[in-house]
């Protein structure tokens, strides 16, 4: 997808004054905070299995190569092929062979992250083969020509009377008086279309949850069933994955499981969790004559050992931007790349380079919600002040940013100073903005007042107050 | 000589991911831990008995939408299904799958057209047998195999699936070593179907709608 980070403080402007998507966006913490809440406190046990689901990742990502190994010995055992793409345009190639080695002319799709971040879509289309996108949010996406905005809810940005709008100009052979006012009545008609769109593809590729070494097995989790028929008609099934999906065996899988669809939709168990090994068997009446499984690293084994490493415990549930301020206020797509939110401000640095990914390590208030809510404990505001600091180092802020911190660290580390600049400061400010003790503007400090008054100091510094209490208290005592 | 992209990917994470941990050691941690597959923490609501777990299973299968109906024995399936497709308004016929407990059911008491196979799309009422059942999240487990083909669990707007009251576990734990009794440690069946209610999508305005491209009811029969 066309790259817009390095513009994200644009892209934020653009997503505050667009009206219908702060419509679409009011209603992100209704549903899901609450729904993740409500499942959590409902099994006594999720802390611990968070703990546990740390464990199982760490251990994984420690060993990883051998558990590649394990996996891949797994599936070809199984009848299944194993694929190793160092990068998005060696995945790119794999798929587009299989799929000219079949003839492919239309490839069904099953949601997937990978599919984005290697621009699948885009390159099939280029080579003459048409992919449909089948889960229902991606379908959407896919006919507004637009990419998705949230990890789990791609058209988490897009309202009701527009979906009604691209239906109606998407499916022109339908009756043009047909009632759509109903989003049931889009639901139906998007299961129908698609059931057609099944039966003529000649491949289907889905995305994974996990990758089970001990028995080669690819965890597919969808509440729609999609992922399951573009894998059962497919003919051809093809896994794209990165290598970070690994997981030892069906107990750790069940581990993640436990914590996934809680974190991600508030439900015990997503509708449908399948846990696929190999093609069809020489005896089944159905199911895809091929196997193929697409590793992907893309940047991942740079990541292994370096402190960025605990990104890669990821599960891909969505609830760090689910509840983070930023992302309610400004959406998927101003992140400009394919992981928004939280997790994208680490991920997307370490992926494309921070030079194109600056803004984002730094678009967070360190509310520390993100951390909070994460399955899999990333300490992901600690990984974005690393970014800032690789960031310093590299002198990659602007001049004025870094005049200002190089002033406040030198101040900052010579105490006395720092509480002498303060103390001149605090009632100098206190004095200025007279009897609202709030400012409008101020300068030097635009970019906050614009949108809302900076409240001035009280007056005294912190260590005053402090000294001036103890100094009351140890009165009060005596 | 040229290295395989395989060799590369893995030298390369290999050499990352070590940290210094010799490669003998490393590979007895992963052999124990594929050995062993410690189980980690199993949730204590469906560590109950039997009878306990039916009615777990019953209560968090209805909160994820699926309908659930007990009755006594195989004999009084067919009943149960006509019955439930006349209360439905449905077509008295069902594609069903080829399990044996379902071939000895006495269908042929009942007015009901029966066809065994794969699905195409065109069927409005499946029958499949289940494995199992998970109490605590009120999962169906559902295997795929010449018995029962895997269309069965997606293509009809109707899922009707027979659970045998005995196959009701507490956790998902106790089915993966049941498979690898079956099929030999690291071997499965092509596809483990864990299904949790009907089939929905919330992809609209985080509205939930139930029935997306799998089925739009999901009716368990619970039998013994």
């Amino acid at each position: 997808m066309h790259l817009t980070s390095p513009s994200f403080k644009e892209n934020s402007a653009r997503a505050l004054a667009d009206a219908p998507l702060q419509r679409a966006l009011a209603k992100v913490p209704l549903g899901f905070i609450d729904k993740r809440r409500a499942a959590a406190d409902a099994l006594p046990e999720f802390e611990a299995l968070r703990d546990k689901a740390v464990e199982i990742k760490n251990h994984a990502l420690k060993h990883l190569d051998l558990y590649l190994e394990a996996f891949a010995e797994k599936v070809e055992a199984a009848g299944g092929t194993v694929h190793w793409a160092a990068d998005a345009e060696a995945a790119r190639a794999i798929v587009l062979d299989l799929a000219r080695k079949r003839g492919a002319k239309s490839v069904t799709k099953s949601k997937s992250m990978i599919s984005e971040e290697i621009e699948l879509n885009d390159f099939l289309e280029q080579n003459g083969i048409q992919p449909v996108e089948t889960d229902l949010g991606e379908y959407i996406i896919q006919l507004r020509h637009e990419h998705p905005s949230h990890i789990i809810a791609p058209a988490i940005h897009v309202n009701r009377d527009q979906v009604e709008a691209d239906f109606r100009r998407a499916h022109a052979d339908l009756d043009p008086q047909r009632d759509l006012s109903d989003p049931r009545s889009l639901l139906a008609e998007a299961r129908q279309v698609l059931r057609r769109r099944y039966g003529e593809a000649d491949m289907g590729i889905t995305g994974a949850n996990f990758l089970v070494a001990e028995t080669g097995s690819a965890v597919i989790v969808t509440n729609e069933g999609n992922a399951d028929l573009t894998q059962l008609l497919g003919k051809c099934h093809v896994v794209i994955a990165s290598i970070e999906k690994i997981v030892p065996t069906l107990e750790d899988a069940s581990q993640l499981l436990r914590v996934l669809a809680r974190s991600a939709t508030g439900q015990d168990m997503s509708v449908y969790t399948t846990v696929v090994t190999g093609p069809k068997r020489a005896e089944d009446l159905d199911g895809p004559e091929e196997f193929h499984v697409v590793l992907l690293d893309n940047g991942r084994s740079a990541m292994l050992g370096t402190e960025f490493e605990e990104a890669l415990r990821c599960i891909r549930c969505g609830a760090c931007m689910n509840h983070c301020p930023v992302y309610q206020t400004i959406g998927g797509h101003a992140y400009g790349w394919v992981y928004p939110g939280p997790i994208g401000a680490v991920l997307t640095p370490s992926l494309i380079g921070v030079e194109d990914a600056a803004h984002l390590p730094n678009a967070s208030t360190f509310c520390g919600r993100c951390e909070e809510v994460c399955p899999v404990r990333i300490p992901l505001p600690k990984l974005m002040r690393h970014w800032r600091e690789r960031e310093f180092e590299r002198h990659l802020q602007p001049a004025p940013m870094r005049w200002g911190l190089g002033l406040w660290a030198f101040a900052a580390r010579r105490p006395a100073l720092y509480r002498w600049g303060t103390s001149l400061v605090a009632p100098l400010l206190s004095r200025m903005a007279g009897k609202k003790q709030r400012f409008s503007s101020l300068p030097l400090a635009g970019g906050w007042t614009k949108g809302r008054d900076l409240p001035a100091p009280e007056g005294k510094t912190f260590m005053q107050q402090w000294a001036e209490r103890r100094s009351a208290a140890g009165k009060a005592k005596a | 000589m040229a290295t395989s992209p395989r060799e590369t990917m893995l030298a390369r994470i290999r050499q990352a991911a070590a940290g210094g941990v010799s490669q003998a050691e490393r590979r007895k941690a992963v052999a124990a831990r594929l050995a062993e597959h410690p189980k980690g923490i199993v949730p204590a609501r469906g560590q109950i008995d039997r009878e306990g777990r039916v009615a777990l299973f019953t209560e968090m299968a209805g909160r994820a939408g699926a309908r659930v109906q007990r009755i006594a024995t195989y004999d009084a399936l067919p009943g149960a299904v006509a019955d439930w497709l006349r209360a439905a308004n449905l077509p008295a016929e069902v594609i069903m799958s080829g399990d044996p407990r379902l071939a000895a059911a006495p269908f042929e008491t009942t007015a009901l057209s029966i066809r065994n196979g794969a699905s195409d799309g065109s069927d409005l009422t499946g029958l499949s047998h289940a494995e199992g059942a998970i109490a605590e999240s009120g999962t169906l487990v559902v295997l795929s195999g010449p018995d029962n083909p895997n269309s069965l669990n997606y293509l009809p707007d109707n899922h009707l699936v027979a659970l045998s009251a005995d196959d009701v576990e507490g956790a998902m734990e106790p089915f993966w070593q049941r498979l690898r009794m079956h099929y030999g440690e690291g071997a499965m069946p092509r596809s483990v179907n864990l299904i949790t209610g009907p089939s929905r999508s919330a992809d609209i305005e985080q509205t939930l709608l139930i029935g997306a491209h799998g089925p739009r009811e999901l009716v368990v029969f619970l039998i013994g």
